[in-house]
């Protein structure tokens, strides 16, 4: 069996005082991809802001553990640098940084955690093109300050773009697909599934079936309430798809155990 | 924005070169009197015009100290100053030296080691005794050289009054005259030394002015006095500070700088500010109370001030432009910056005059720990300036919930032609950018200062390359440990 980079055991979580997340269990493992789906307020973004570390949300118990090491015990910079990324589902404006300077020092900042030479000015230039151009990214937005004035779709890609570029061992697309048309679902997509690798995982966040017909996942969840409720094959997609989550919701715990461990 | 390395080279180059400074024995008496003055003057061998200069300024001073009435108007507030207690003629590092690097306080040993400042500089800084001396009159006398062909006087001010006493008797005072205020009359009375240039007519600095590569005044003390000419259709661009945080036992500094653009002349006048704040409760740290003017006297003319202050205890400063010519300009462009217990009570005025005047004000405010700041403008249109235009964008950013930025936008217009327009925000500096940024393995001191940096691009872009480059990386050395 190939390594476990992800294990999420009994996590609870709350965010403002409110209980979120409640004895949540994932296991996540190289090479694979899963989806969490899930209604409005089930918990899929606490998850995603456990994982990165996202102020205001308060572990309450459980243990994650990332490739053997608690990563809950880890700075937000520090989970970075070791490869776990989160594309925002409402991707950050920083007025007055150029998205490329932007972009370079996050990626020298994770280079020299990996004991790698920081790019200079060229060698960034040239390797930032080669990734532009997989998600299409037109070139004034690398001169523009950070995701200020971009379109949403534009946001999505740039999020898309400093995946591509800091290369993570863990990635999680927090509704990545929200608010994009089909043409920049298919860019999106694209440069996801150019990252696929044997040696990462991905854990894709979503509300709707389409995203995961360009996404392929090797397993899908669904959450409720805080915790996973039913896991299959991709097909369960297509099923939530048409009969949506009620009828999971009248059976909780039903697969969950099976599905997720 | 350069790599690292390159910033370091930078900001060290300013402190490659020294000066051999002489160590002033001489010392007048404590306190301010007549007496006082005429030493001063008499010890610079000055002519008698100006030391008649000095002495109505004295009489001002004593008058309006009588009388209490040194500004109380700004938002700040400090501890009442003994004028009575201080030496007013003394080499301004005249504190006690310092035997060896182990007795300089670590904060500030590493703030030299982050900015990239060279070991035997660091000593000079922290007044500690060099035994070493500096070798860069050869550096220095080499820019004289060449500024001297285009007939550009750039000297200090002691030296100019010998040199050059017609220039200085023409401008001295008529830009800030005396009387002006409180501070501009003790400054007027007891100024020890300062910069003086001359740009003569049509001819374009070809470099920027520094005080750094003047000869024999590089300790122009707490009573700095600066002028600086650009005669009809002359540039010049003028530099002033260094990002090194200076140890100085003077606690109060009273400059006066004075700007005179003539016809389709322009100046650019650029401070980075970085005098000592005091120690995170507030102990020490320099009182900068600056009166800084420029006339635009001339058609067309140009003034432009831009700061960087991130330095001083307080900071009481408003860089002003009389846009007296036709079609004259004016600019003001300036970070604050207010950590701890800092306060910076800062802005401009903007008199406008001649007909089609324009003026630009932008300001940049940020504020952490217990960092109190205000801006304070105004911009007063006359009532013969038609067709005058004046835009202000006053922005300030907060780190933390114990700091405070103020906004005191004052607007005259008497002329109905006119327009004004100001716009002012406030922001605190975003939790979600904060973790964007960590979230893409940036640390959150870099964060921070790439934040922060982004806040203040449109100064910053105002500033001469090299000096921008500096005044990034004080930015984020200024706010260090204000998060979190």
């Amino acid at each position: 069996m190939k390594e476990a980079l992800l294990e999420i055991e009994a996590l609870s979580a709350s965010a403002g005082g409110k209980p979120i997340l409640r004895g949540l269990e994932l296991v996540l493992r190289a090479g694979e991809v899963h989806a969490i789906m899930g209604p409005n307020g089930s918990g899929k973004s606490t998850l995603a802001g456990v994982l990165a570390g996202r102020p205001g949300i308060e572990v309450t118990g459980g243990r994650v553990r990332y490739r053997g090491e608690d990563l809950l015990a880890l700075a937000p910079e520090e989970r970075a640098r070791r490869g776990v990324f989160l594309a925002f589902q409402y991707p950050v404006e920083i007025p007055g940084v150029s998205n490329n300077y932007f972009l370079k020092s996050a990626v020298n900042a994770v280079r020299q955690h990996r004991g790698e030479e920081p790019y200079d000015a060229m060698e960034f230039l040239s390797v930032v093109r080669e990734k532009a151009a997989l998600v299409e990214m037109p070139k004034d937005l690398l001169a523009r300050s950070v995701n200020e004035g971009f379109s949403g779709g534009e946001k999505k890609r740039n999020e898309i773009l400093q995946m591509l570029l800091l290369e993570p061992t863990l990635a999680v697309l927090d509704e990545t697909d929200s608010g994009l048309d089909i043409d920049a679902l298919r860019i999106v997509a694209s440069g996801v599934n150019a990252l696929r690798s044997e040696a990462r995982a991905m854990l894709v966040i979503t509300h709707y079936q389409r995203l995961l017909d360009h996404i392929v996942p090797d397993q899908v969840h669904v959450l409720s309430e805080g915790r996973i409720v039913h896991s299959g094959g991709k097909e369960l997609a297509l099923e939530l798809e048409q009969r949506g989550y009620a009828w999971l919701e009248r059976e909780p715990g039903r697969g969950a155990e099976a599905g997720a461990r | 924005m350069a790599e690292a390395s390159e910033l370091e080279k930078l900001a060290s180059r300013e402190y490659a070169y020294g000066f051999v400074t002489p160590i002033e024995e001489e010392k007048i008496p404590k306190g301010l009197s007549e007496e006082t003055v005429r030493l001063i003057s008499a010890k610079k061998a000055e002519p008698p015009w100006l030391l008649e200069w000095r002495l109505k300024a004295y009489r001002r001073f004593v008058q309006l100290l009588a009388e209490e009435r040194e500004p109380t108007w700004a938002q700040i507030t400090y501890p009442r100053i003994d004028y009575q207690g201080m030496y007013y003629y003394a080499a301004p590092k005249q504190g006690p030296k310092l035997a060896s690097m182990d007795e300089v306080d670590p904060e500030l040993l590493r703030t030299y080691d982050r900015l990239g400042i060279p070991l035997l500089e660091q000593k000079r800084l922290a007044g500690v005794a060099v035994d070493a001396v500096f070798d860069s009159v050869s550096v220095a006398t080499t820019y004289k050289a060449e500024l001297e062909k285009q007939g550009i006087v750039f000297c200090s001010f002691s030296e100019a009054v010998q040199k050059y006493p017609e220039l200085v008797r023409q401008y001295l005072g008529s830009v800030v005259p005396y009387a002006d205020n409180f501070f501009a009359a003790l400054n007027s009375a007891v100024f020890s030394d300062g910069s003086f240039a001359y740009v003569p007519k049509g001819v374009r600095c070809p470099m920027e002015l520094s005080t750094y590569f003047r000869i024999n005044a590089q300790e122009t003390g707490q009573f700095e006095r600066t002028l600086i000419v650009a005669d009809e259709g002359a540039s010049v661009s003028y530099l002033e500070g260094c990002t090194a945080p200076r140890r100085d036992e003077n606690q109060l500094h009273a400059a006066v700088v004075e700007l005179v653009a003539l016809d389709d002349a322009s100046i650019k006048y650029s401070t980075v500010q970085n005098w000592y704040p005091g120690d995170k409760e507030g102990r020490g740290g320099i009182y900068n109370f600056v009166t800084k003017r420029g006339a635009c006297r001339g058609r067309r003319s140009k003034i432009s001030w831009t700061q960087v202050e991130t330095g001083s205890a307080i900071t009481w400063k408003y860089p002003s432009c009389i846009l007296q010519g036709d079609d004259s300009v004016g600019e003001f462009y300036s970070v604050a910056v207010t950590n701890n217990r800092q306060q910076a009570d800062t802005g401009t005025k903007m008199i406008h005059i001649g007909k089609n005047t324009r003026s630009t004000i932008v300001s940049k405010g940020i504020a952490a720990g217990h960092g109190q700041q205000a801006y304070r403008g105004l911009v007063r249109i006359g009532p013969k300036a038609h067709g005058a235009r004046n835009h202000s964008q006053c922005d300030s950013l907060l780190l933390g919930d114990k700091c405070g930025a103020h906004t005191f936008p004052y607007l005259e217009v008497k002329n109905a032609s006119a327009t004004v327009e100001h716009e002012a925000t406030t922001s605190r500096i975003g939790e979600d950018q904060l973790f964007y940024c960590r979230q893409r393995g940036l640390s959150e001191e870099d964060a921070v200062s790439m934040i922060v940096n982004g806040f203040c691009k449109d100064v910053l872009r105002e500033l001469p390359m090299e000096f921008a480059v500096e005044a990034q990386k004080l930015l984020g050395l200024s706010l260090e440990g204000s998060v979190g």
